[in-house]
């Protein structure tokens, strides 16, 4: 069911002058490292991938999941799931409220419910339904992050840097949690870092740009 | 390319902006050259602008609009300034900032009572210091309102102007590197006022350049602080315009619109100096800069203190003395306190005044919430900055009374006649520019990874607008949604020129009643106008503090 990630000769280009360049395929379940000096592209291609590329910038090329071309549909039609540096949790809704936003719609209200409270569960957050996530500490910020794009069942994981705000210890905790999320729902995942020790615990292939 | 809901409103809101001015300044041409809607005959344009020139004291008309306008914007700017240098970046400054947008929402109308209150002969200060100080037991036979050279109405301008550049300039102290710039100058060894001139108000003023030509062309044209505290033997070239504008010999609109020609020709002369002097004055202070003198910073500082006091203490007592007189029964000169109190006025005009309010409150509601609808789809649609500029201070810079006589008659010749619908797509000129200038900066300033996420998250375009940019920018809509209120129950012109008499605002009832002089009903009014527009910042205020309260990110995000 789970497809591969598949990225064929996407280029991304300013204007008329070519940026970066990549092919790559990343099977489920697999985490492949993008890395490179600070301009080289690395968050284009992520936003070439999720459709957000900014005004001034286009993309040629291909962007598969299996034989899907995604390329050419709307960014929220796509269900490829992102997370980002900061946690960017909405501040106007509570913690039950940013997992809720991302649910597939259907099933009851207690169902619903029952579905937000058990991935909490599952990182450790029982009872943290009703709270402003301004309260949380960065650690329970990142791991509300993560069961949010992890309900909204997408079908690829882009990670853009995505502990570059946490200190040491909780780093390779959050890393850790993220990583083995990916791989026991056989999601393709994209890294984006500056940091080679997330690359080793990524244990994918590792992709340099210049 | 297909239209999205959002391109769409975009192009309504060019429409419904630049529409308006255009046709209103084709209006004014046609009616200058002797085309009058309703009139028979065209007039020979020789003879409407020879009507023109040889109406008694329209030269010294023009005059005092060219002569106050310019003192008033200046005095406005340096005001401004200098409480910026002296002030700002302090604690007792961030609190000063909360009281400024709800000055600015106080009509101009009402603050000008207020002051003409205060000032008068038989002002309040004139009684606080008789007789003990100077004698009089009767005031004084000074004319202090409608004096000749229009000083009082320069006050009464300069009042509600300060604020708004003050806003402004505050808006622009980010972009313009502020904090930084001053870490820097700090440490060169130059102190706050000296270093904030040098360093920080160029940048500033380059922000602010539009808002500023905005109070100029506003200061030389403005109707409501004239009529009430400007000369009157001749008055300003704008409130003959009126005059000729709002008379039933239709033959009179022709010189309206003429008059409506001399009186842009004259914003653009201002201008024009204006942008000759700012060179000037770039010049003097790159020398001043190179000097490298420092020092000097503590006058600077305390006129900026105090300033910002005296600006502050002449509203909130201009509007204390308007409740006063509203409620005052006997109250001879020099008597501070009138002797008895009486619920006389509010007895007997209770009821017009409550349905004046709810007329005055309905129609800006109406006005803001359409303003609304096409100023947020406006900034979905993500327009150039140069578009949204031209949007913002096209209609505010043209001045009013030279295209709405144009407006009115191009009403006329579409059969809209005067009513609701004309008088609110009026308002909607000038209210939707404040909508657009305190929401954009928000609006753009909203992280767009939210838009990444929310899309990876499965949201359509339509359900990230609802459920998260509206909630996100609940606080800047609910401070939008005021600015228009406030705007839209002071509008005088447009109401007046559109309504036809038929549809009495608390704006125009109070400057019918300005001719008449009784202070207790022209206290009521003011009053009535003043609270109209500050009670949506009260609301707006209040709202995201009940709403957020459990949302400590919304608060102080």
């Amino acid at each position: 069911m789970a497809e591969p990630l598949i990225l064929k000769a996407l280029t991304i280009s300013a204007g008329a002058v070519p940026v970066v360049s990549v092919s790559l395929t990343v099977a489920p379940g697999e985490i492949t490292t993008l890395m490179g000096p600070s301009g080289s592209g690395k968050s284009s291609i992520l936003a070439a991938i999720t459709g957000t590329l900014p005004d001034g910038l286009s993309a040629a090329g291909e962007i598969l999941l299996g034989t899907q071309n995604l390329a050419t549909l709307p960014a929220w039609t796509r269900r490829i799931g992102i997370l980002f540096q900061d946690d960017l949790l909405f501040p106007h809704l509570s913690v039950g409220g940013n997992l809720a936003l991302g649910l597939a719609p259907g099933g009851t209200r207690a169902e619903r419910r029952g579905r937000v409270e058990r991935a909490l569960a599952e990182v450790g957050l029982e009872g943290f339904t009703a709270r402003d996530p301004a309260t949380l500490s960065g650690g329970q910020k990142a791991r509300v992050a993560l069961m949010r794009v992890l309900l909204s069942k997408p079908r690829a994981l882009l990670l853009d840097e995505p502990f570059g705000s946490l200190d040491a210890e909780l780093r390779s905790q959050i890393r850790t949690l993220v990583f083995d999320h990916a791989r026991t729902r056989g999601l393709p995942t994209l890294l984006v870092t500056h940091d080679p020790q997330d690359a080793e615990a990524a244990g994918g292939p590792v992709i340099r740009l210049r | 390319m297909t239209l999205s809901p959002s391109r769409l409103l975009l192009w309504l809101t060019v429409l419904l902006l630049g529409g308006p001015v255009l046709a209103g300044l084709i209006g004014v041409v046609a009616g200058a050259m002797g085309h009058v809607p309703g009139l028979q005959s065209v007039k020979p344009a020789s003879e409407v602008w020879g009507a023109v020139w040889n109406w008694p004291g329209i030269g010294r008309s023009v005059a005092i609009s060219f002569w106050t306008g310019l003192l008033a914007a200046l005095i406005s700017l340096v005001s401004a300034t200098v409480i910026m240098a002296g002030w700002s970046g302090t604690r007792s400054f961030a609190r000063f900032r909360l009281w400024l947008a709800p000055f600015l929402a106080v009509p101009h109308a009402a603050a000008a009572f207020g002051i003409a209150f205060l000032i008068a002969p038989s002002g309040w200060i004139a009684r606080a210091l008789s007789p003990w100080l100077t004698g009089w037991d009767r005031p004084p036979d000074l004319l202090i309102l409608g004096d000749p050279l229009g000083l009082a109405m320069v006050l009464g301008l300069v009042v509600k102007e300060l604020p708004f550049l003050l806003l402004m300039m505050i808006a622009a102290l980010p972009q313009a590197k502020a904090a930084p710039s001053m870490a820097a100058v700090s440490a060169l060894g130059y102190g706050r006022a000296r270093g904030w001139l040098l360093a920080v108000f160029p940048a500033v003023y380059r922000q602010i350049r539009l808002p500023v030509y905005v109070v100029l062309a506003y200061s030389m044209s403005a109707v409501d602080a004239a009529l009430i505290l400007g000369p009157t033997t001749p008055p300003p070239l704008a409130i003959v315009i009126l005059r000729w504008a709002a008379d039933p010999d239709l033959s009179l609109r022709a010189l309206a619109s003429a008059g409506a020609l001399v009186q842009l020709g004259l914003v653009l002369v201002a201008l024009l100096l204006w942008r000759l002097a700012e060179i000037a004055a770039a010049q003097l202070g790159r020398s001043l800069a190179e000097s490298g003198q420092r020092g000097g910073e503590r006058g600077v500082e305390i006129a900026g203190a105090m300033l910002a006091a005296a600006a502050g203490k002449f509203l909130m007592v201009g509007l204390a003395i308007l409740a006063l007189w509203s409620v005052a029964g006997a109250w001879s000169f020099p008597a501070f306190f009138p002797e008895t109190l009486t619920d006389r006025i509010w007895a007997s005009h209770g009821v017009a005044l409550l349905e004046t309010s709810t007329t005055t409150l309905l129609l800006a509601l109406a006005v803001v919430a359409l303003a609304l609808a096409l100023a947020l789809g406006s900034l979905e649609a993500k327009p150039s900055r140069r578009l949204l500029t031209a949007l913002i201070y096209l209609p505010l810079i043209v001045p009013q009374v030279t295209f709405l006589p144009g407006l009115q008659a191009a009403f006329l010749k579409l059969g809209l006649g005067s009513g609701a619908l004309p008088v609110g797509l009026m308002h909607l000129v000038f209210v939707l520019p404040y909508l657009l200038l305190v929401l954009a900066d928000p609006f753009n300033a909203l992280d767009l990874r939210y838009r990444t996420v929310a899309s990876g998250l499965g949201l359509s375009p339509a359900r990230q607008f609802l459920r998260l940019r509206l909630p996100l920018l609940l606080t800047p809509i609910a401070g939008a949604v005021a600015v228009g209120m406030a705007v839209s129950i002071g509008q005088y012109l447009p109401t007046l020129l559109a309504g036809g008499g038929r549809l009495p605002t608390l704006t125009t009832e109070a400057l019918a009643l300005a001719a008449g002089g009784d202070r207790r009903v022209i206290g009521a009014y003011g009053l009535a106008q003043a609270m109209a527009a500050l009670a949506p910042f009260a609301l707006a205020l209040a709202l995201p503090r009940i709403v957020w309260r459990n949302r400590r990110g919304m608060l102080h995000g």
